[in-house]
């Protein structure tokens, strides 16, 4: 450096320090909008509904997804040594507006499972079977999409129509 | 009957604290004094008024008034006494009504200081702390409120939630509430110290210990929510950036943010529309955490749409932040800076830096949040971001601030010249290298943690010699013994040395998060009565399995696991299974072989033909008890450095001292 050889003010100095931090911070900032906005890219999940999932499922498949759905108790099947569960997922509503019309999520999925016209999902998930996984519960599964239009979850959350006010983080976290 | 008391005296606070607010800004603006201390007066009513109104729910929880709808969607005959005591803040009408009492309760300690240096302070005070009440105890009043009654009396409540049954849940919420509250205090002076142009760093001392307290209290619910889900929630982890942690992780990182840049402030003039800003955005982080916390608008599946709460949150906040804002730009040509900053390597370029940081985190925190409100806005397709997301946004940030953490301390005021620097800083680095070496060839091959154990060794080692070297001085300079030279070190400069333990603290918790970020192994699988699983050189055998009823509608399913290291048994646990029938929910309580190297964390998952087979979950946590360990040592920190320091406190009568470049 020639810093040395310069005169300068104590000024200068000051000036220079404080552009350099500019610089420096801006630096950070970009980073840092990088990193939120890459990182959108590589772990955003689109939150579906099961007819969504399927009127897109070209473009969709193989994509980390979110879908919820309400489950047909007939169709649960768990093998208990191997932990594998499938099951099937009847379409709801995706927005709260529609679900609160419609007169409440219970209704909703009461309908959803009752009626044969809604589109259904198929969903394999490896793991134990969690004691809310029962008739009309609503499942909210991540995972992939398959060639073979099953849907291989690897994270299943079930939640019930509360029977308490608020809501806490669930258990089922796979 | 006794509830109606309860409910009048919610009402009347209510109108005491409307009294207050307007008699307040009367006072100011009629200059007369007799109106503010009127105000005075009302607002320390509010905090008797409101502990009666919650003790009257608390005595109505505790003798089962199940015609009031609160207590009979929290309580139930059944229920422990500590826990009927607890559901006062188990729903959220009880809840909000806490919190109104734990504000007026701070409130009213603030009211009794003595205002002679500062009484042009007091009626904005007043107007922050009680507008402030009046949009809590208005949402009790008016749209939650704990007091409705049903048309029928039922005969049992349904209970609180098994899952909040849990002492670590019981503690959490007045915990993160004191958090919460405390940090309207020093906003409220800032406002004050803002409207009266009095903009020396006044207001920042007089509330120094009221945001260490807040902070703290913050601090331990983080930590206490934390152990809670270790606990109860049974996925072997403490921490999903789930949007109810983040709203309450958000206000720490723009509240630790402040107690830094505060002492720049003190010690040298700068920073001051900053520290405003960071003050308002706390507070504004604190009502939205409130709001969170308390009717799940983000994760919930069923939103808050049936209640006005939502919206009212959202005004409420946006009004306040507006007329923050607009205080602070009235006022901007009384917060010139009064030194610029003088070089690059300086103390106050490494806090600049470090606010930096918490501001950049707390906005990622935010985007990620807040992304499926968002998305479902702008394309109308809701996405959401999970943990890989976060992990991934802000571990780069908590690595540079953990760097810096270590390099800080060791810069100077003004100006630190690169070689001096350099002298104190490269032989820790050594160390450091040479451990991550060690760990490299010992089998630790991802950069991540190696990075991490660098760190952490480093910054580790520089804190601790900060205090190796007071000792060292203070023993040459005076010829005291070891331990008394090191108790008066720390004691006669509490808050520079407390918030080194702090620092030290947040090193053993990055430990423990390193460990269990890195290293955790799961497994799976069903067992016969003497079958095990084997995971990470340990051996967990299945022996029995038992079921028996537990106290009210509980069933207990229990199994009997051993937990073995070659041949040798470590500990015999029991995971469980809680079946809560009245309300059909289930609760998995892991078993924990717990050492500072490991937890062997064990969850019954299931079984079959009562007990013939039995599945288990099995992780290990490396480190994970290094994280509970660093809290508490925070803690510690946070008490030394907030601990009053009488003959200090004489010494900061004296005017701003100006800061030799020598002297940190």
């Amino acid at each position: 450096m020639q810093e040395a050889t310069v005169p300068k003010t104590e000024l200068q100095t000051a000036g220079r320090s404080r552009a350099k931090f500019y610089v420096g911070g801006l630096i950070i900032l970009a980073a840092v909008a990088y990193l939120i906005v890459s990182s959108f890219g590589a772990h955003a999940e689109y939150f579906l509904t099961v007819e969504e999932l399927l009127a897109r499922r070209d473009e969709l498949q193989g994509r980390q997804v979110r879908v919820s759905g309400a489950v047909i108790g007939d169709t649960i099947v768990y093998d208990a040594q191997n932990l594998d569960l499938e099951f099937t997922i009847a379409h709801v509503p995706g927005s709260n507006k529609e679900i609160e019309a419609a007169g409440g999520l219970a209704v909703v999925l009461r309908q959803a499972v009752s009626d044969p016209q809604v589109p259904r999902l198929t969903v394999r998930y490896h793991g134990p079977k969690p004691d809310l996984m029962q008739h009309e519960a609503q499942a909210i599964v991540t995972g992939k999409l398959g060639e073979d239009g099953i849907f291989y979850a690897d994270e299943l959350l079930l939640k019930c129509p509360t029977r308490y006010e608020e809501d806490i983080p669930s258990q089922s976290k796979g | 009957m006794i509830p109606d008391v309860g409910y009048l005296a919610m009402v009347t606070a209510l109108v005491g604290a409307v009294y207050a607010t307007i008699a307040s800004l009367y006072g100011f603006f009629k200059r007369e004094e007799r109106w503010v201390n009127s105000a005075r007066h009302a607002t320390m009513t509010l905090a008797p008024l409101l502990g009666l109104s919650s003790l009257t729910l608390i005595y109505a929880l505790v003798v089962g008034d199940f015609q009031l709808k609160y207590v009979a969607t929290t309580s139930s005959r059944d229920m422990p006494l500590f826990l009927k005591v607890t559901a006062l803040w188990g729903g959220q009408s009880g809840s909000l009504l806490f919190w109104s009492f734990l504000m007026a309760s701070f409130t009213f300690i603030v009211m009794l200081r003595r205002w002679d240096e500062d009484r042009e302070l007091l009626p904005h005070v007043i107007f922050v702390t009680a507008g402030t009440l009046v949009f809590f105890v208005g949402l009790t009043t008016f749209v939650a409120n704990p007091f409705e009654k049903l048309s029928f009396i039922p005969p049992d409540g349904q209970g609180l939630n098994p899952l909040l049954r849990h002492p670590g849940m019981v503690a959490h919420p007045p915990t993160l509430y004191l958090g919460y509250v405390g940090f309207v205090i020093p906003y409220a002076f800032a406002m004050a110290a803002l409207v009266t142009r009095r903009t020396d760093p006044h207001w920042i001392r007089v509330t120094r210990r009221w945001t260490l307290a807040a902070w703290l209290f913050l601090s331990l619910g983080l930590l206490l929510g934390g152990r809670w889900a270790y606990d109860v929630l049974g996925w072997g982890g403490y921490w999903a950036w789930d949007p109810v942690e983040n709203a309450a992780f958000m206000p720490w990182l723009t509240g630790t943010a402040f107690l830094h840049s505060v002492m720049i402030q003190e010690k040298r003039g700068m920073l001051k529309v900053w520290n405003m800003v960071l003050i308002i955005l706390t507070y504004g982080l604190v009502i939205f955490g409130t709001f969170i916390t308390r009717s799940g608008v983000i994760s919930s599946v069923h939103s808050f749409a049936q209640s006005a709460v939502g919206p009212l949150f959202f005004s409420f906040i946006a009004v306040t932040a507006v007329a923050s804002v607009a205080t602070l730009l009235r006022r901007l040509d009384d917060l010139k800076s009064e030194n610029r900053l003088d070089a690059l390597l300086s103390r106050e370029a490494a806090f600049l830096l470090n606010n930096m940081l918490f501001i950049t985190l707390t906005f990622s925190v935010f985007i990620g949040t807040i992304s499926p409100m968002v998305s479902e806005l702008v394309t109308g397709e809701k996405i959401t971001v999970g943990p890989p997301w976060f992990d991934r946004v802000t571990a780069p940030q908590f690595a540079l601030l953990l760097a810096l953490m270590g390099i800080a301390p060791l810069t100077a005021w003004r100006k630190t010249a690169a070689q001096r620097l350099g002298r104190s800083l490269w032989w820790p680095f050594l160390i450091a290298v040479v451990v991550v070496i060690g760990l490299f060839l010992r089998g630790v091959h991802s950069w991540g943690a190696l990075l991490g154990f660098l760190l952490v060794t480093f910054v580790g080692v520089t804190t601790l010699w900060e205090y190796v070297r007071g000792v060292i001085a203070r023993r040459r300079a005076r010829g005291e013994p070891w331990l008394v030279a090191f108790w008066r070190l720390a004691g006669r400069n509490r808050r520079r040395y407390g918030g080194y333990i702090v620092h030290l603290g947040v090193v053993c918790m990055a430990l423990g998060i390193i460990g269990t970020e890195f290293f955790q192994q799961d497994t799976e699988g069903t067992l016969r009565p003497g079958e095990a699983l084997e995971i990470g050189g340990f051996r967990t055998v299945y022996r029995t399995l038992r079921t028996y009823p537990g106290p009210g509608d509980l069933i207990v399913t229990e199994a009997t696991v051993e937990i073995y290291q070659g041949d040798q048994l470590l500990k015999t646990v029991h995971p469980k299974r809680e079946f809560y029938q009245n309300t059909q929910q289930t609760m998995t309580i892991p078993a924990l072989r717990s050492t500072m190297a490991e937890d062997v964390y064990v969850l019954l998952t299931g079984w079959e033909g009562g007990g013939a087979t039995a599945t288990f979950r099995v992780y290990i946590n490396p480190l994970v008890n290094w994280l509970w360990l660093g809290g508490l040592i925070f803690v510690v920190g946070t008490l030394v450095a907030g601990w009053p320091d009488f003959e200090a406190e004489r010494r900061m009568v004296m005017p701003r001292l100006t800061i030799a470049p020598q002297q940190v």
